[in-house]
């Protein structure tokens, strides 16, 4: 794979086939954590940062040695106990060595645990054969493309706490059709082709 | 075992419901908006979650005192991925259609907050029995979801129920129902809807309660 090759992959992944609005993972934390822009952007950022060392992890554990092993089947197990791991390996390392960081992303750490984006990502990149670059170029496009996703959503969700919508779509379905309006605009970036 | 069998009937109905996982407790958001193009992924996926959840919430209860407090989280996520994996291997040999069609999100039932949840709310504190009980009035509740949404979303943006055309030649779907917008669009409204019914559930309650002059008050 060539640079160029990376670039579109990770262009694509935060765009066209963003996690949120075209592959639906991590939809929970989405609905979840966007209710103020600034707590969207610690979730992202959180994020971000897992899925870029999980992307690596999970390809050095699988290729390492899930396939040496012939135990290509338990990957779905394996996978979930190191992304749990990692996170809870980067809450300890950040609260002893990077407390300001810690007290910003803290409360966000434990939640990726069961944030599909994560586990959805790294299956991925195994299913699709990427190598080790492109996996983690593609962990932190993907995480990426859902900050993104959310960090923008956060923005239309602090209108939306202007409005005064009919009584039986006060909270949640009033969020869902915002996010169903965001989805179509991005469904405008699936008109690139990369042949 | 008549007292009994009314409180498991009463779980069921709790479940399916009152307390509809995906409906009401707004859990397992990630499947219910993608595999709900079609009502057969729908129904497939919802089998493949409630299989799962009566055998972790079997086996947690089983297990649930010889699981220490601090590490039980991880201990339920082991067994989750198990069964995960169990349904994944037996979906490839003898559905391998459906298997395809749902993708990754076989795998991604592991983190699933629906099964999570029932095993830290219910299964780790009470017998099997009520456990698998509530995990397949929760499985049901959940594939109920599912295919309610899935049937809006396959009867407008394909014009079929089920893969079968309901409408003439024709009929021209409106494809952003089965399309990702139409994905949230859809449970927006289903949502909306049962907001409304739990609004005038309230509403007739608090008027049978009090009496009809505070009624009228209220209305002005």
């Amino acid at each position: 794979m060539s640079f160029v090759d990376i670039l579109l992959l990770m262009f694509s992944a935060v765009l066209i086939e963003n996690f949120i609005f075209s592959r639906f993972y991590g939809c929970c934390p989405f609905l979840g954590v966007s209710e103020k822009p600034d707590t969207a952007l610690g979730m992202g950022m959180a994020v971000i940062f897992v899925m870029t060392v999980s992307g690596a992890m999970t390809w050095v554990v699988y290729y390492g040695i899930l396939v040496p092993l012939k135990l290509e089947y338990l990957k779905t197990i394996a996978f979930i106990l190191v992304i749990a791991a990692l996170v809870q390996l980067i809450e300890m390392f950040l609260r002893r060595f990077v407390p300001a960081l810690y007290s910003a992303l803290g409360i966000y750490l434990p939640l990726i645990t069961t944030n599909c984006a994560v586990l959805g990502a790294a299956l991925v990149s195994i299913q699709e054969g990427y190598s080790f670059i492109a996996a983690v170029a593609y962990g932190f496009a993907a995480a990426l493309g859902f900050t993104l996703a959310i960090v923008i959503f956060a923005g239309v969700r602090v209108r939306l706490q202007f409005a005064d919508p009919p009584r039986a779509f006060r909270g949640f379905p009033l969020t869902l059709v915002a996010a169903g309006l965001l989805a179509m605009a991005f469904s405008g970036f699936s008109g690139f082709n990369f042949g | 075992m008549g007292e009994k069998g009314k409180q498991y009937l009463r779980q069921l109905k709790e479940g399916i419901l009152d307390n509809n996982p995906a409906l009401i407790q707004l859990l397992g958001l990630c499947p219910t908006l993608a595999v709900t193009t079609s009502v057969n992924n729908a129904f497939g996926m919802g089998m493949a979650a409630t299989a799962v959840l009566i055998c972790s919430n079997l086996f947690i209860s089983l297990l649930r005192k010889f699981i220490p407090k601090q590490v039980r989280i991880a201990a339920y996520i082991v067994i989750i991925s198990g069964f995960v994996t169990a349904v994944e291997l037996l979906m490839k040999a003898y559905l391998p259609e459906l298997d395809r069609a749902l993708g990754l999100f076989i795998p991604l039932i592991v983190v699933n907050c629906i099964i999570l949840a029932r095993a830290e709310a219910f299964a780790s504190k009470n017998g099997p029995v009520a456990s698998v009980v509530d995990g397949l009035s929760m499985g049901l509740g959940f594939t109920f979801a599912l295919m309610l949404i899935a049937s809006v979303r396959e009867i407008l943006g394909a014009g079929s129920f089920w893969g079968i055309p309901l409408f003439g030649e024709n009929f021209r779907p409106a494809l952003i129902f089965i399309m990702p917008p139409g994905a949230f669009l859809t449970l927006g409204f289903i949502l909306a809807g049962v907001q409304k019914i739990r609004n005038t559930l309230s509403d007739r309650r608090r008027m049978d309660e009090s009496d009809p002059d505070a009624g009228e008050e209220e209305n002005k």
